[in-house]
């Protein structure tokens, strides 16, 4: 995430003289854009994420781990090592699938979520980011389509645009991806036609919904995707980040890398800074993919790669995730115990059993892009619903994010946040004569399923239907300007 | 040449678009040869101010603090003399309702509203009066905050349902929301530079929206999104009685050195309306100020010069009056 930045600091100076640029001249370089560009735009929500970075603000906005309980002394140790033992390597370019001595460390990662990959199977890339690109890049013509869960990563939506795709994204639940609805959105895109090229989901903990895809829609995704001939993009940045219950299977391990391409990456295990992604996929797509990685550029850092090579031998790789579910449970348990304490009756969200956000659904008069701008009075941020869709959707959603706060501020920023949803609430019932349900007693955690503009059916089973929010008075849906 | 302190970004809603115009404002300063210092205005402005004593302070900071008389007055106390209007004009300018009023008692044409607060409707019950607004001003109406100088927060409401749902949206950004007559037809911009003695009205720049039927927030500082005509395709008497128009909205709101009139020419006649006026207007690549400098014969860097001598030749401004 992120959005358009200013080009400089404060007081800063370019160091050449700035060329003569006027109003016309911009008109002559808009004549120039490609027409991707058209759909590659910023948004008022980008320019109003401008402000969380203002440091009084709390931002519940950002996808970031926290980095700062990495060992400066492993850091050091890992420079060192780079410098002794491969000093000059780490300065040259490197092969554009990357070097095997990362490889095998993405083995060890991979081995730990109970897949095996060969060497030949993965290229490295620059962030697990650029894995998005070179697939969309590979696979994606103008007006191709490309199926995606609703709400979606964020910053998939760019990559997706900028290649113009055509995008028809599918409802999540708690239970992940309704693969049933994604059966029957094929079959009528078959019907128009229309064959999409890939899937592109992230079943464990997903961003923006905190949710993971049970075995059993995992086993039907995969059998889709083989009896369909259709290629599958599992992004997995989180799978080790997991704070209760046990693991399920990747798609790749259920499908053996036949039609699944796997995304990794030591963003969230190691360090973002390091830019450091990979993919594993299908002989003739990696092949693809590597040709458009060296148009790209060429190799992934082989600084970076040499420092994750020395990080595994330095130091245990596996007891730094441990040390990083800890923080990060006990900051997801703040943010759930604050949430039932801080939001108003009306309100519904997920409860993730990892990775490092919360999807939180409002009433549908409350336009989450405007209740920002309000919230960030309040100093306080977090990243609007409409982000995550590609089709005006998920204005009443807000993603938050709990790994990058400390639990003070997460309870605090919580608590701002709540405040303003329940003075909007109240509002909403003073102008319609409604009354606002009362505020509930304590529960520490009450959850309900994603809620979509009363899209999705509750799901079958749990939790029990006064969590869904049914009865909440009825809303006019807000008019779109 | 002078010291120049461009103060920019800031804590408002529009800070991203003030980083834009503040780094085109510093670039054109330095090609007239000009010693800039850029200021991010935050808790240390005044120090920083004070560190950096300028001549002169162009003030490219829009919404709250900027366009809202706060740094104006803060500049005053530090006797530095600065670009654009000064505290009364920009309290006139920078919210709506105090604007739409004005314009009322001086006969100027502004389409039909009403302005509550928050509090009306927590304490006063206004709810039961929002009928009698609706009949009134008709569907679609349009809610607006009364503050803030872009287009977050305009929501059109087609319907009764809609009112209240656009009524919590715009309240997200101030005590204060306008409910507005909307008037379809064409978006058009005036831009105003004072002159030699008197203050001389730009040429007319019309924005045409590419996709959306609405010149959104997105639209407005996009390029590409929107078509800009400038000066806009109008008879010679409409050209004339525009300007005419912004003129006056510039002089009964007091406001000096710079600013832009936006209006709308109703579809269905040849009748203008007043919507507001911009104390301190973008300066960005797509701002409709520099476009329409640039049809007049002014480009960028003399426009940026012109409005920085105008602030020199006023000097420091002392108190209020």
């Amino acid at each position: 995430m992120g959005g358009g930045r200013s080009a400089r600091q404060p007081g800063e100076r370019e160091d050449m003289p700035p060329t003569r640029s006027t109003s016309r001249d911009l008109e002559r370089y808009a004549g120039l854009f490609a027409s991707r560009t058209r759909v590659m735009r910023s948004s008022a929500m980008r320019d109003l994420m401008a402000v969380t970075e203002r440091p009084e603000v709390i931002s519940l906005a950002g996808g970031l781990p926290d980095t700062s309980t990495f060992p400066p002394e492993t850091f050091a140790a890992m420079a060192q090592r780079v410098a002794a033992e491969s000093c000059a390597r780490a300065l040259q370019y490197g092969p554009t699938e990357g070097l095997a001595d990362t490889k095998a460390c993405i083995a060890e990662v991979m081995a730990a979520e109970g897949m095996t990959v060969d060497n030949d199977d993965l290229i490295v890339t620059t962030g697990g980011q650029q894995v998005l690109d070179l697939v969309t890049k590979t696979l994606i013509d103008p007006g191709d389509v490309v199926v995606a869960e609703a709400p979606t990563y964020p910053g998939a939506v760019p990559v997706f645009s900028s290649y113009q795709a055509d995008v028809v994204q599918i409802d999540v639940d708690e239970n992940g991806m309704r693969v049933d609805l994604l059966d029957e959105t094929l079959d009528r895109l078959e019907g128009e036609g229309r064959r999409p090229k890939f899937v592109y989901t992230v079943p464990s903990f997903q961003n923006p919904a905190g949710v993971t895809m049970s075995l059993e829609r995992r086993r039907r995704l995969v059998e889709i995707a083989r009896r369909r001939e259709l290629l599958v993009l599992e992004d997995n940045p989180y799978g080790l980040l997991r704070y209760e219950g046990s693991p399920e299977p990747t798609l790749r391990s259920l499908d053996g890398g036949l039609y699944v391409m796997y995304l990794g990456t030591f963003s969230k295990i190691l360090s973002p800074g390091i830019r450091l992604g990979w993919v594993a996929a299908p002989a003739p797509v990696l092949e693809k993919m590597n040709l458009g990685k060296q148009a790209a550029d060429l190799c992934t850092s082989t600084l970076s790669q040499l420092m994750v090579r020395a990080y595994f031998d330095e130091a245990d790789w596996r007891q730094y995730v441990d040390s990083l579910t800890e923080v990060y449970r006990a900051r997801r348990d703040t943010m759930l115990d604050a949430l039932a304490e801080f939001f108003p009756a009306e309100a519904e969200w997920t409860r993730p059993a990892g990775g490092l956000f919360i999807w939180v659904t409002l009433p549908d008069f409350i336009d989450t892009t405007d209740l920002l701008a309000r919230a960030l009075r309040d100093n306080v941020a977090f990243v609007p619903g409409e982000a995550a869709y590609l089709d005006g959707r998920g204005r009443s959603s807000m993603r938050l994010n709990f790994s990058g706060s400390n639990e003070d501020a997460v309870r605090e920023g919580v608590r701002r946040i709540g405040k303003v949803v329940s003075e909007q609430v109240a509002l909403y019932g003073t102008l319609t004569g409604v009354r606002p349900r009362t505020a509930r007693a304590p529960e520490p955690h009450r959850h309900a399923p994603i809620a979509h503009n009363a899209v999705s059916p509750p799901p079958t089973g749990d939790p029990p239907a006064e969590e869904l929010g049914a009865q909440v008075v009825p809303m006019r849906r807000r008019g779109r300007a | 040449m002078s010291r120049v302190a461009v103060l920019k970004g800031g804590r408002s809603l529009e800070r991203q678009v003030s980083l834009r115009s503040g780094a085109r404002v510093e670039d054109a300063l330095e090609r007239l040869g000009h010693q800039v210092v850029g200021i991010d205005v935050g808790g240390d402005v005044i120090e920083r101010l004070r560190a950096a004593s300028p001549d002169v302070a162009f003030i490219a900071l829009h919404g709250q603090d900027g366009e809202d008389g706060t740094v104006q007055e803060l500049l005053e106390v530090l006797g530095i003399p600065y670009t654009g209007s000064g505290v009364l004009g920009c309290l006139r300018s920078w919210d709506k309702v105090l604007t739409k009023h004005l314009l009322v008692e001086a006969g100027l044409p502004t389409p039909e509203f009403f302005a509550l607060g928050e509090t009306a409707f927590e304490e006063l019950g206004a709810r039961d009066a929002l009928p009698a607004i609706e009949e009134r001003l008709s569907f679609p109406i349009v809610a607006k905050p009364a503050t803030g100088g872009s287009a977050l927060g305009i929501k059109f409401a087609p319907a009764a349902g809609d009112v209240p749902a656009a009524l919590v949206a715009a309240f997200s950004y101030g005590d204060r929301v306008v409910l507005e007559r909307h008037v379809r037809g064409r978006d058009l911009a005036v831009s105003i530079l004072d002159g030699a003695g008197a203050p001389v009205a730009l040429p007319i720049v019309e924005a045409v929206p590419r996709d959306e039927d609405f010149y959104d927030f997105e639209a407005r500082y996009e390029i590409g999104r929107t078509s800009f005509m400038c000066p806009a395709e109008l008879p010679a008497a409409l050209t004339e009685r525009t300007h005419e128009l912004a003129l006056a909205t510039y002089t009964l709101l007091g406001l000096s050195g710079f600013a832009r009139v936006d209006l709308m020419l109703e579809q269905a006649g040849e009748e203008l309306f007043v919507l507001e006026a911009n104390a301190i207007p973008g300066l960005t690549e797509t701002s409709l100020l520099p476009q329409a400098a640039e049809a007049h014969g002014l480009g960028l860097d003399e426009l940026i010069g012109r409005i920085v001598e105008l602030a020199l030749e006023r000097g420091p401004v002392g108190a209020v009056g």
